[in-house]
């Protein structure tokens, strides 16, 4: 072990087994990664999201069972990330029997391990994961990465799979890189000051944003001036997923509407910025297009939404739109299970069913191969399905806003209005 | 095992133990989530420059891993099936690349070591192309050498 590292009594009892072996093998994996970055010592965290459920072959399963064989449990309140399936509707999944018992094992080891099973990528929209400002976590999961240290003003690195586990096992990271007030100052400006009203008030701007955010900063901090002060939550999430897609941030800030950014130079933390981009109309336009180039009037295989799961606001945004209609098209809408559960009870879940919505919880239609395969053209409002959907599950893609989506699934051909974007 | 600085072509930092011998792959950043097949470590991703060709018993020489913390799993999972680099060589600090070494080793007892290198070092070593290369990563330090040298300084192996 590295000199530079400083580990507790209490640690050091970890690392040596005196915990129990599950324990000593987290530890060995938290040290590891301490080591690598330089760390002076560990911190300890208040929660952790884990995104080690999701089966992508036998390591995963055999690691997430090896800490269950271990007697390993997880040290702080933890929450889990989707799985390859849908465990509330499995018929909706279309995977041969090996690999359902393997998705399903691995999914249940993390519950064993002491996960609360929650099975969704937007832990944020739960009242029991909702992490102060400047608390110390350990999340995995780009999306939510970027949205906890973001939006919350939580602290926490990109962790993912093995780390994210050992961290909540163990009660710890290392301290360095954004759990560090100096490495969370923003570098980059982006000015959406000279965008017209009527784009600033579309919903569809903002994953569009997110996406030229991602690809401009790569693993800077931006910084994001010119929206409306208190920018709504959702739209917040659409930015942070694109970016995380497009690029690898993990945190961004947005003057007036993120905790860490009251004003610019908060977020600058007094310094300047290393460079300032001017977001144009031209510039977003060209990226809405490389998300896809069908446009009005394009037949549709199915509409895909909620991705980062839909929120309370977005399912009943749907709901609104479809406005007593029938989808002509299919329309997937993915949420949590615990969002779910709360429009059970106001007929809600219920309206969206009868007027033909397929409600997928514990997964996501971009990694998970439905039982009515889709071929051909997807329409969905999240550049994060549009970035992976044609990769994972081979399809092409319309984009546009959730209403758009909507309307479409219910013409059953794209319905878009681009005048918006000049 | 004697791990000598002395004939290296590299050294560099030691981020995960181990010792590989294999040809060089030298290449652009590539992440293993979607971008390697996890049975047999063909480069799946089609916008990659070697598309087609298999990281599997090679010394990958890659600035870094792109994308995904999932890279992490499939990294393991090829190390698993034997279809894995032997050792990868890195420019910039790694992590997740670190933390899928780190979990084969504790799974399944086959280490794959990273080495990092400083920049020039680096481009020196990516520049020699597919030639046999053997990483020895010991505690703080690694080094690349050439698999002759190798065998004049550990004859006991």
């Amino acid at each position: 072990m590295s000199a530079d590292l400083a580990l507790t009594d209490a640690e050091q009892s970890m690392l040596s087994g005196d915990d129990g072996p599950a324990i000593a093998l987290a530890m060995r994996m938290v040290t590891g990664v301490a080591r690598a970055t330089r760390a002076p010592r560990l911190l300890e965290i208040t929660g952790a999201h884990i995104d080690s459920v999701v089966y992508y072959g036998q390591a995963g399963l055999d690691f997430g069972e090896r800490m269950v064989e271990l007697g390993g449990r997880v040290r702080v309140p933890t929450t889990l990330n989707i799985g390859l399936i849908d465990l509330l509707h499995p018929e909706l999944s279309q995977f041969d029997a090996a690999t359902t018992d393997a998705a399903r094992r691995q999914m249940q080891a993390y519950v064993t391990l002491g996960g609360r099973p929650t099975f969704t990528c937007a832990p944020y929209q739960l009242a029991f994961q909702r992490p102060g400002l400047g608390e110390q976590v350990a999340w995995a999961e780009s999306n939510a990465i970027v949205f906890c240290n973001s939006v919350l003003g939580a602290r926490t690195n990109r962790y993912g799979d093995f780390i994210d586990i050992s961290a909540a096992i163990t009660g710890r990271v290392p301290d360095a890189g954004l759990h560090r007030t100096e490495n969370r100052r923003a570098r980059v400006v982006f000015d959406v000051s000279a965008l017209s009203a009527a784009l600033l008030a579309s919903d569809v701007l903002y994953p569009v944003l997110g996406l030229i955010v991602g690809s401009e900063t790569g693993e800077d901090i931006p910084v994001i001036v010119g929206l409306s002060p208190r920018t709504h939550e959702d739209r917040l999430k659409a930015i942070g997923a694109a970016a995380a897609s497009s690029g690898a941030v993990a945190l961004f800030h947005a003057v007036g509407s993120t905790p860490e950014a009251p004003t610019l130079e908060a977020a600058l933390q007094g310094g300047a910025p290393d460079r300032t981009v001017v977001v144009s109309a031209d510039r977003l336009r060209s990226a809405r297009d490389s998300l896809g180039t069908a446009g009005a009037g394009a037949a549709l295989q199915a509409v895909c939404v909620g991705t980062p799961h839909a929120s309370r606001d977005e399912l009943r945004r749907i709901l609104a739109a479809l406005d007593g209609a029938r989808v002509r098209t299919p329309l997937y809408v993915n949420t949590a299970r615990d969002i779910l559960s709360e429009l059970d009870p106001t007929g809600e879940a219920a309206a969206l069913r009868a007027a033909g919505v397929v409600i997928v919880t514990d997964t996501c239609t971009y990694v998970t191969p439905l039982i009515r395969e889709i071929r051909g053209l997807v329409m969905t409002s999240s550049a994060k399905w549009a970035y992976y959907g044609p990769g994972n599950v081979g399809v092409d893609v319309a984009f546009g806003g959730l209403e758009e989506c909507v309307a479409s699934a219910i013409a059953g051909e794209v319905v878009r209005d681009d005048g918006i974007w000049r | 095992m004697t791990a000598s600085g002395a004939e290296a072509i590299a050294t560099g930092r030691a981020l995960h133990p181990g010792r590989g011998a294999g040809v060089a792959l030298p290449i652009g950043p590539l992440s293993f989530w979607g971008g390697v097949d996890w049975k047999d470590g063909r480069i799946i991703d089609g916008h990659h420059e070697r598309h087609g060709t298999t990281v599997a018993g090679r010394v990958l020489v890659m600035p870094h891993g792109r994308g995904s913390s999932s890279a992490a799993v499939v990294l393991a999972e090829t190390v698993r099936n034997g279809a894995g680099p032997v050792a990868v060589v890195t420019r910039s600090t790694d992590l997740i690349l670190l933390v899928g070494a780190m979990a084969a080793v504790e799974l399944y007892g086959i280490s794959c070591p990273i080495l990092e290198l400083e920049h020039d070092a680096f481009e020196r070593l990516a520049a020699l192309g597919e030639i046999p290369l053997v990483v020895e990563c010991e505690g703080e330090v690694g080094y690349v050498h050439s698999p002759a040298s190798t065998a004049i300084v550990a004859p006991e192996m």
